[in-house]
């Protein structure tokens, strides 16, 4: 058995921000798991916290509190995990949920949106007709690193016409700094923000 | 022990089931010629009939003591198919899981979940395929629900079902959105109990 790296929190990146007293439990019970899928990468596993259905419960209580009021029409879920959080909210906000997949999963007509990883080229699709334009749309994953799939969701929802009133994941990197990326540069900064485990970001227009 | 889930009276059939049934696209010849596809996804594109759906499950297993909902993201076999199909257990578990206050298991393809696993084999039409849950996800004695979004020849459903009794919890009931009956996967299910919404032939 892997020995069990607990998440380090970053309290001390909040000075003077009121926690959420949720958060603890939440960072806590996401498990670091130590080369995973490949050696050097120190994986964040989200399953060990859908075992505990209070801290499950506290995430999606978190996002919905953000966005009940924020007219959202559809929230975009991103295969496989945006798929765990994403309907959970979309329920609860009176949303549609639009699953994001992989090439090929989808039954019917698509329009694609290619993207790069670090090595190599992945694709996500959606659904024709899935989203109306002007829809305002929320993109759900549980975890953005480089940001990459994020982009390709944000791009594939405003090719169909939708608005991406924001983005939201449970767990982002805090060295990941949305504003300065070059990925994010061309959609409206306004309406991006990311709720990094401990720390939500508003990136908004100051 | 718990007790067996009570069958409730088929003798009016609730009303939401017509809207959830009418929202399943059927997609002719995916992935292949002569399959009929049953696409869920404009279920969920109407927050009303997702939300049926979804309540549908919960009236039947709130205060059943139930501290597990498992789902599979897996490939599903259809019998006469070379690739299988996608489960979508992942879309429906968990809202089910949150709303009666259990735990979401999810069961995957091999290498996607870390950490320490155990796997079930199980064939396929051609060829076999491999389902794993984390150590530790269930303790022994507990009893879980397998929510599907559709049951075929329940393959994927006898693979969930073997890898939690592996793990020695007890598999209370299947519960699917869709039963396609002509494939007989009830049948292959035995003794563990089957709850869907809708049919399609």
């Amino acid at each position: 058995m892997k020995e069990e790296i607990k998440s380090k929190m970053v309290e001390k990146e909040i000075n003077g921000t009121i926690e959420d007293p949720r958060l603890k439990a939440i960072t806590s019970s996401i498990r670091v798991v130590p080369d995973f899928p490949k050696p050097g990468i120190m994986f964040n596993d989200i399953t060990t916290l859908l075992l505990q259905p209070k801290v499950f419960k506290d995430v999606i209580d978190m996002f919905v509190e953000r966005y009940k009021g924020m007219r959202i029409d559809a929230v975009a879920g991103i295969e496989a995990r945006g798929f765990i959080f994403g309907p959970p909210v979309a329920l609860e906000i009176e949303a549609k949920f639009i699953p994001l997949r992989k090439p090929k999963k989808l039954p019917g007509e698509v329009i694609s949106e290619k993207y790069v990883l670090e090595y190599g080229k992945d694709c996500l699709e959606m659904h024709v007709g899935a989203l109306e334009a002007h829809e305002r749309v929320l993109i759900i994953d549980d975890f953005v690193a480089t940001g990459g799939t994020m982009s390709a969701a944000i791009r594939l929802i405003e090719r169909a016409g939708g608005e991406v009133v924001e983005c939201a994941c449970l767990l982002g990197l805090p060295k990941f700094k949305v504003r300065t990326s070059p990925l994010f540069q061309k959609i409206s900064l306004a309406s991006i923000c990311f709720f990094m485990y401990m720390l939500p970001l508003s990136l908004g227009i100051a | 022990m718990a007790a067996p889930i009570e069958e409730k009276d088929q003798a009016t059939q609730d009303p939401r089931k017509e809207g959830i049934a009418s929202s399943i696209r059927v997609v002719p010849h995916v992935p292949k010629g002569g399959i009929m596809f049953q696409d869920i996804t404009p279920l969920l594109l109407d927050p009303k009939v997702f939300k049926d759906t979804v309540d549908l499950f919960i009236e039947r297993y709130t205060g059943k003591d139930i501290s597990a909902v498992a789902g599979t993201k897996m490939c599903r076999a259809l019998r006469i198919l070379e690739e299988g199909i996608e489960a979508r257990g992942f879309i429906f578990g968990p809202p089910i899981a949150l709303a009666i206050g259990a735990k979401f298991i999810p069961l995957r393809k091999p290498r996607k979940l870390p950490g320490e696993v155990i796997s079930e084999e199980y064939v396929l039409e051609y060829g076999r395929d491999c389902l794993e849950m984390h150590v530790g996800a269930v303790q022994q004695g507990e009893h879980v629900l397998v929510v599907d979004d559709l049951i075929a020849t329940g393959g994927t459903l006898c693979a969930a079902i073997s890898l939690l009794e592996r793990a020695g919890a007890k598999v209370v009931e299947c519960a699917c959105v869709i039963e396609l009956p002509e494939l007989k996967g009830r049948e292959r299910l035995k003794v563990t109990p089957l709850y869907v919404l809708v049919e399609s032939h």
